[in-house]
């Protein structure tokens, strides 16, 4: 005990990493029974009908769906809605892992029972297969909204195919029938919420239609998600050689030499960026041998990827050994601050499982944009230009805590 | 002058180092030799003063070519060869190619390790690796050697081995400044001695100087008397400060400026009826002046 009490390092892995893992793991998933993470969902309205209006309206309504029709203004500037094709293009950037476009014609028609029509259009709801969840929650909630939002369409539609497969209503019952009807129009324009109609049945004709990852599995997902973690390990104990150096004497002896504390850094910086990076190949490799990762068709982007988060990675095990005075606070820190920006960074479970606040503090990270990059190389199959967001932010992080690193170092400098 | 918080570890030292001379550095635990030597290799800022180096400031690269440093610790990679760690610290000094594979085959010959040039330093046994950590501060062949203790922990015959290694090279003439807790050492490998302690130089001169300096031409006697017990200790205790020596462990210790003076001193021991069991006469050596001038006291 008195051993454990004075050696700090086992002291912090053996109670707070529990604690500061359980709450993360708290504030993530516990923090969800409040506000389930809203689903962002991009519509498209080609037919513009009094239906497909009550239909947009009814999911705008949903409480668990985020529903953009237009791309964010730019400067200020509000930019025109979104069209099926640059629907498609967004989903295919990540900007939402769903669209739904409602296509012409929709509201002469809009529910279907019985056999299918083949003439009737069919919305269609483009998807991005790295979220396995958010389309099919849209695809539901479509379903819900069009029972909910549009009695009185439905109840018309009814009307219909039992005119057609019936036999059709005396007069007296049709007019009990449409007088139903103008009620639930009336009640629905009057703003009635899309839930509270409590009216079942009705089925919306829906395709789904796979615009991102139909070619990929998700193991380009978990080989950047799980090497960006080892990596970040790997990095933090090569970095510890500098703390072997510090106890052996080496390093003042290096000192000593033409070596600046500067050049030094510099040396271990693009060592260890050169040994992540070999990791990096050597697990996308063996996902290629192994589990058939497309992985000869993405080397430009995997290289540019690669080097970035080589080098964030290599600049923050830099900066933690620095920070610490022996190999064993090294190995609690590391241990620590690695596994939580890990789980809040995506390495454990997609980011988009985690509620929006959470999703923003991942962005702190350097396994989120290192994640994202990869995404959009081997998932989505984005052109080497297209990564710029994320290499600046990683080359961005490198530098900074290279620089951290360097004031810190300034301890071993001299007496 | 160097501060540590409230210690002053280097208080105010000037030393001069002749050509091809070998000075050593004595002083108890705590004294501030490591410190000045720190110092002199550029790794310890002095708080007020400065430090040069052949005419350069201690940090500056041209003093680094000029310096050899042999830390008191191992400072090597263990997980590389012999050959590997002197390439690597060679490398740090700016060599390269030709020169570089030169410098160390000459250094692994002079430190008899030829025949070990491909073992990892953590399987060679203590006294190799202090033999190498010394040929890693002369690869860039300097003209100064800072030497640190540098035969701490290893055996005899080792020791001697490293003291034919700093023979060889006083006899190339390379000057060296060497700091030791063994008397014997600095006896045998250095020209001069200065002794430090509280960060100041106390004493410096050759050995014969300093012994002069601190007991002239006097000599000690010890005289040892039969029957330890308390009742005869206090009465050879009171005899030896009446004649103005010392009680050292129930013996008595004179100080005599001629061998004569012994004979008196033994007549007296007689007539107070001390039963004599053995007499001797040393010489002051450089332990005598260290403990003299540093005192008898624990340091840590």
């Amino acid at each position: 005990m008195v051993s454990l009490r004075r050696d700090t390092g086992a002291l912090a892995l053996s109670f707070v990493l529990p604690v500061v893992f359980f709450s993360i793991f708290a504030v993530i998933f516990g923090g969800q029974r409040d506000s389930t993470p809203k689903v962002k969902v991009i519509v498209v309205d080609e037919d513009h009908s009094r239906v497909s209006e009550r239909l947009v309206q009814g999911l705008m309504k949903e409480g668990s769906l985020k529903v953009k029709s237009r791309p964010e203004p730019v400067k200020g500037v509000e930019q025109p809605e979104y069209t099926a094709e640059t629907a498609e293009t967004a989903v295919k950037e990540g900007t939402a892992p769903v669209a739904v476009i409602i296509p012409h014609g929709f509201g002469e028609n809009p529910i279907a029972f019985g056999p299918a029509n083949p003439n009737r259009p069919t919305i269609q709801l483009l998807k991005d297969t790295s979220d396995m969840v958010a389309p099919q929650i849209v695809g539901g909630l479509l379903q819900k909204v069009a029972m909910t939002a549009m009695p009185d369409v439905m109840a018309e539609q009814g009307s219909k195919y039992f005119d057609d497969f019936a036999g059709g209503l005396t007069k007296e019952q049709r007019d009990r029938l449409n007088e139903g009807i103008r009620f639930l129009r009336e009640r629905q324009e009057n703003g009635a919420a899309a839930g509270d109609s409590g009216i079942g049945g009705g089925i919306v004709a829906v395709s789904e239609r796979a615009v991102v990852g139909q070619n990929h599995d998700m193991v380009s997902f978990y080989a950047a998600a799980i090497g960006v973690m080892f990596l970040l390990f790997t990095a933090s104990g090569a970095a510890g050689a500098l703390l072997d150096e510090q106890e052996s004497g080496t390093l003042d002896r290096v000192l000593s030499s033409h070596v600046t504390m500067t050049s030094l850094l510099l040396g271990k910086l693009a060592y260890n960026s050169l040994l992540a990076f070999l990791q990096l190949v050597v697990m996308f490799l063996w996902g290629w041998a192994v589990f058939k990762l497309d992985f000869w068709s993405h080397i430009p982007g995997f290289i540019v990827m690669g080097i970035s988060t080589a080098v964030a990675v290599a600049a923050f095990g830099l900066l933690l050994a620095s920070i610490c005075k022996t190999r064993a606070q090294l190995g609690a820190l590391s241990t620590l601050v690695i596994l939580v920006m890990s789980s809040i960074g995506g390495s454990m479970f997609p980011r988009y499982f985690m509620s929006e606040a959470m999703q923003k503090a991942g962005l702190l990270t350097i396994n989120a944009w290192a994640i994202d990059g990869f995404t959009k190389v081997f998932w989505r199959d984005e052109p080497v230009s297209h990564l710029w967001p994320q290499v600046l932010v990683l080359v961005s992080i490198a530098i900074v805590l290279f620089a951290i690193a360097r004031r810190v170092a300034r301890r071993w400098e001299y007496a | 002058m160097k501060r540590f918080g409230q210690v002053t570890a280097v208080d105010g030292i000037t030393l001069e180092l002749r050509a091809g001379e070998c000075l050593g550095l004595l002083g108890p635990n705590g004294a501030g030799k490591s410190t000045l030597i720190r110092s002199i290799v550029g790794r310890v800022i002095p708080d007020e003063g400065t430090i040069s180096v052949f005419g350069s400031p201690a940090d500056s690269v041209e003093a680094r070519n000029t310096l050899g440093w042999i830390p008191q610790e191992l400072a090597l990679y263990p997980r590389l060869t012999c050959r590997e760690n002197l390439q690597a610290f060679g490398r740090y000094h700016g060599m390269s190619g030709g020169a570089l594979d030169q410098a160390v085959d000459h250094c692994l010959g002079w430190a008899t390790l030829t025949d070990r040039v491909g073992e990892l330093v953590k399987n060679l046994s203590g006294g190799m690796k202090r033999r190498l950590n010394m040929a890693a501060g002369l690869i860039h062949q300097p003209k100064l050697v800072l030497m640190d203790e540098p035969t701490v922990g290893v055996d005899p015959q080792s020791r001697n081995h490293i003291f034919e290694m700093i023979e060889k090279l006083r006899d190339e003439g390379m000057s060296l400044i060497y700091t030791t807790h063994y008397m014997e050492e600095a006896e045998r490998l250095c020209d001069r001695v200065a002794i430090v302690d509280h960060g100041k130089v106390i004493a410096l001169g050759t050995n014969a100087e300093l012994v002069q300096n601190a007991f002239g031409s006097r000599s000690t006697v010890l005289a040892r008397f039969a029957g330890a017990d308390e009742r005869t200790n206090d009465r050879v205790a009171a005899w030896v400060a009446e004649r103005g020596g010392q009680a050292v462990d129930g013996s008595a210790q004179f100080t005599v400026e001629h061998p004569t003076e012994i004979a008196g001193l033994l007549e007296s021991s007689a007539k107070e009826g001390f039963e004599l069991v053995d007499v001797s006469l040393r010489k002051p050596n450089l332990e005598s002046v260290f403990l003299h001038l540093t005192g008898r006291e624990l340091r840590d």
